[in-house]
């Protein structure tokens, strides 16, 4: 039943209402609305127990294993958000005096400070309020690179055909042409296809690393030296920085800009598709163009500054900033939770993250092995994710990844990312996440097993499921084809 | 260990399986010259005792001040139910609902929201929603372009009454793609876009942008100038506040045709002030558009068996399909957010948010009133306005502002870096959670500031 349907024209909530007397012309009448909205009208119970029973209809972290590749679904810590809920950071207003704000910006400044450490880049800015607005903020701050020489040739981004869909849609949001380079079958990408491709009309080139594929790209070196020989840039999409925090630094790597998303290893909620957090990090050369607002910390005496000892900053004292990308200080409640976060792991606990994820991933990766599933990158070792290919299981079985996630729904456990990286066939790319017990790891090996054993038995179950869901499987196309976006009880309302 | 489960046991056994002698054995592809463990800036842990006497600390810092600001935040009364709610695991710990089955809690949600501001804003669609409204905007004016067939233009209207950082943030977004800007500029009297001052010819546009109410406060002729627009073969976005639609015209129903692309930020809809995100843009639109919109949109459609179900539809808009050729680079939006302005629309309900948008207007009226009993305190702008208002000080802001702030009131807005005409002069608010005590604080406290 939607919220619609247990509306009552004339049901009023007092408890929530105001005592507002009348407009007394103060608005003229053609600026008014002339029929009220049609929104639910509703006790404050009957709104309690419609939301309750819907969020009962998902599965989540906090009630199921979720080993969604490459977003790093892992326990979000509860005081992340109780803390983050403190009254004192819920009622700032983001145009308040700075003076006023000096507790979360210190907050924000260490965070900055720890991001910088943790992936060592010269400076890093906050402003992105998610992964793709990150990436966004980093092939600007490349494109603005290159134009502050007046190196105008320069048209192309380079992105390897295993590369989130965001990479190329960024790089054409940029104003950029997609020059796709391939990989190859060992998971690392074509260095002679690289060495071809870049040129004097080479901007830069988006590599995720370990890449999409599950793995760590053993030429990283090489690839930072051709790009770079050949006046371009790196640029790092931080989606799978979870498997190396405190092993790797993308720093070291040779990376100009990076994008880090906190949502991910920072154990910030995914929400249900969001609020993410991108924050960017830079090389020395990128400073400059960092997105705004970000904070910087007054020695004592600065009087050049506002006399506030953390303070953000303005288009005024960076006036080569590629800009703003909110309204004000990006995704802050977000920020303030991945500070927690970080704050409770310390030194030590990030380390273990790199660690952990990937003995978790590498050990599920052999059990799966054992159980008879092929893995896409046989020879390699698993990074924080691994791929699983059923292209066999679909030629002779006739029971594809689709199916399989499908399953694995009605075993209690949300399904792999599915067919992505779209370069392996039938796949199904999972990241465990270092916060899962090996009793976990056991229960989701065996009941892949027992998916195995069903569908060479009776691939008819698994090609329906799932069974156990507040739905059966949906269909796709008619959503598409008779698009019913919005409720609509009366017939004549719709267009 | 925090958040890690293993046992020295686990480990061994795990290792065991895996053929390694250790963990370190695990990152043995890795080029050895770049292993670099050193985290030695990062300050050592925190337990759940400390990091919560360290965050009461900070937070109490900040304090709760008196809060007269708007420009484009709000500080509305928030049902408790609302966020109770919203941070269930089963909300809070979710992801993009990818696998429609396991996730029809939050997709059903979004299909309620998506209705809910369709009717907001009388318009066809909505989508399950975007950043913030400065990033909404930016999308829309994408979108505009995309979508207007008869213009060849890449041009774009975009008044100076709209937010001045959504103006900055459009810029920022748009720039890279051969989008122009032109400016469109106010009236100093009344605060608003004066029809009359529209040229008959502006050339091809693509679209205009067209906000109700302004970033001052104040009501914009959005019909005639609508019909102005459409005449002009323009698209036209409207950027409007959800509070706000409630109690005014919505964009559907401007002029002639209504508003082709409806964007806003949803802030005031159940999302605590809290430095300034995370908030949630939404974008509503014509359905002859819908193919054209970013974001993810909510369907519904039937199972195996015939029963209603909801799902992510028109994918094929979508970066994960269309790659380069996708309608923006957009992936993970600002879910949560939505869900508690969806349980906070549904608890305010059509009464309820049209009784919040009047108040936070009678009581603006009463805080203009006793503002403007203080001598060098003087009312600018004379048009019809909603719950903001501009008042010219005999003092500089910037430093009556500190001095407020001083006395824990968060006083308001100063105009003159974004506007250099309107030197000293400040933007105030005042919500449905102010009354006449408050007022009466902000009054005497502003008072002995300029005395």
């Amino acid at each position: 039943m939607l919220i619609f349907e247990h509306s009552r024209s004339g049901r009023i909530n007092k408890a929530q209402s105001t005592n507002p007397g009348s407009l007394a012309n103060s608005i003229p009448e053609k600026f008014l609305r002339k029929k009220r909205a049609g929104l639910p009208e509703v006790s404050e119970l009957q709104a309690v127990r419609h939301y309750t029973s819907l969020s009962q209809k998902n599965f989540s972290i906090d009630t199921h294993f979720y080993p969604l590749g490459s977003c790093t679904m892992k326990y979000n810590p509860r005081c992340c958000n109780s803390l983050a809920m403190l009254p004192g950071f819920l009622a700032r207003h983001p145009e308040s005096d700075e003076s006023l704000g000096q507790g979360y910006l210190a907050c924000m400044y260490e965070l900055q400070e720890m991001l910088k450490e943790a992936t060592g880049m010269k400076s890093v800015s906050m402003a992105p309020m998610a992964g793709a607005q990150g990436e966004f903020a980093g092939v600007a701050m490349i494109r603005a690179y290159h134009d502050s020489r007046k190196d105008h040739s320069r048209t192309e981004i380079i992105v390897p055909d295993a590369a989130h869909g965001t990479n190329p849609a960024t790089a054409v949001m940029c104003g950029y042409k997609v020059r796709e380079i391939p990989t190859r079958s060992d998971g690392d990408i074509d260095l002679d296809a690289l060495k071809e491709a870049v040129g004097p009309q080479t901007a830069g080139i988006m590599l995720t690393n370990p890449s999409t594929l599950g793995v760590f790209d053993r030429n990283i070196e090489q690839m930072s030296k051709i790009v770079h020989e050949a006046g371009g840039l790196l640029y790092y999409d931080g989606a799978n920085l979870n498997a190396i925090l405190g092993k790797v630094k993308p720093g070291d790597m040779g990376f100009d800009a990076i994008h880090i998303n906190l949502h991910k290893t920072f154990s910030t909620p995914h929400g249900g598709g969001g609020p993410g957090a991108g924050p960017v990090g830079v090389s020395e050369r990128l400073i400059p163009f960092l997105p705004i607002p970000y904070v910087t910390h007054n020695v004592a005496q600065d009087v050049s500054q506002e006399g506030e000892q953390f303070h953000l900053l303005t288009e005024k004292e960076c006036p080569q900033t590629i800009g703003r990308l909110s309204t004000f200080m990006g995704n802050a409640g977000v920020l303030l939770r991945a500070y927690i976060y970080a704050r409770m792991l310390g030194r030590e606990g990030m380390k273990r993250v790199g660690e952990f994820s990937t003995l978790n991933a590498n050990y599920t990766m052999v059990k799966l092995k054992e159980n008879g599933f092929n893995i896409a990158l046989n020879t390699r070792r698993a990074t924080h994710e691994f791929i699983v290919t059923l292209k066999n299981e679909a030629k002779n079985m006739d029971v594809n990844a689709m199916d399989f996630a499908k399953r694995l729904l009605d075993y209690g456990f949300h399904a792999p990312t599915t067919y992505f990286p779209l370069i392996v066939p039938e796949c199904l790319l999972i990241e465990p996440t270092e916060t899962e017990s090996k009793e976990i790891l056991d229960q989701f090996i065996s009941a892949m097993a027992t998916i195995r054993t069903e569908a060479q038995e009776n691939p008819e179950l698994v090609k329906n499921a799932p069974y156990s869901l507040p739905v059966k499987r949906l269909d796709d196309v008619k959503a598409a084809r008779e698009l019913d976006l919005v409720f609509r009880p009366d017939t004549d309302l719709k267009p | 260990m925090p958040f890690i489960p293993h046992t020295d046991e686990d480990i061994k056994n795990m290792l065991a399986s895996i053929g390694a002698d250790s963990i370190d054995a695990l990152f043995d592809e890795i080029p050895p010259s770049l292993i670099n463990q050193d985290l030695g800036g990062i300050p050592a842990g925190l337990n759940e005792i400390d990091i919560s006497r360290h965050m009461q600390k900070q937070a109490n810092q900040d304090g709760t001040p008196l809060c007269f600001i708007g420009a484009g935040a709000y500080d509305h009364h928030i049902p408790a139910a609302v966020w109770e709610i919203t941070t269930r695991g089963e909300f809070y710990s979710a992801y993009t609902p990818y696998q429609a089955e396991a996730s029809q809690g939050t997709l059903q949600l979004l299909y309620e929201f998506q209705t809910m501001m369709s009717r907001l804003t009388a318009m066809d669609v909505s989508n399950a929603s975007l950043y913030d409204g400065a990033s909404g905007v930016a999308e829309a004016a994408l979108m505009a372009v995309r979508a207007n067939r008869k213009s060849k233009s890449k041009r774009i209207l975009l008044p100076r009454t709209v937010h001045p950082t959504y103006r900055k943030v459009v810029n920022t977004i748009v720039k890279n793609q051969g989008i122009i800007l032109d400016e469109l500029d106010f009236d100093l009297d009344g605060g608003y876009i004066d029809p009359a001052s529209l040229s008959d010819e502006p050339g091809d546009v693509a679209a205009m942008i067209i906000p109700q109410p302004n970033f001052f406060g104040v009501l914009e002729e959005v019909d005639t100038l609508t019909d102005w627009a459409h005449d002009r073969g323009m698209l036209v976005i409207a950027v409007v506040n959800p509070t706000a639609m409630a109690l005014l015209s919505p964009p559907g129903e401007w002029g002639k045709l209504g508003a082709d692309i409806v964007v806003g930020e949803g802030q005031p809809l159940g999302a605590p002030l809290s430095s300034g995100g995370p908030y949630f843009g939404f974008m509503c639109c014509k359905q002859a558009l819908v193919r054209q919109m970013p974001g993810r949109i909510i369907g519904r459609t039937v199972d195996t068996d015939g029963k209603q179900g909801f799902t992510l539809t028109l994918q094929a808009r979508e970066q994960h399909i269309r790659r380069s050729k996708a309608t923006s680079n957009i992936c993970t939006n600002q879910g949560l957010l939505v869900t508690a302005a969806t349980i906070y629309m549904s608890i305010l309900g059509a009464d309820g948010l049209e009784k919040t948008a009047r108040m936070c207007h009678e009581n603006t009226l009463k805080l203009i009133n006793s503002l403007s009993s203080i001598k060098g305190v003087q009312k600018i702008f004379n048009r019809p306005m909603f719950h903001e208002a501009v008042f010219k000080i005999s003092a500089p802001v910037k430093e009556t502002l500190k001095e407020l702030a001083h006395k824990n009131i968060a006083a308001g807005y100063s105009l003159e870096n974004d506007y250099p005409e309107l030197k000293d002069m400040l933007l105030v608010c005042a919500t449905e959670t102010r009354n006449q005590a408050d007022i009466d604080e902000y009054r005497n406290a502003l008072a002995n500031v300029l005395a």
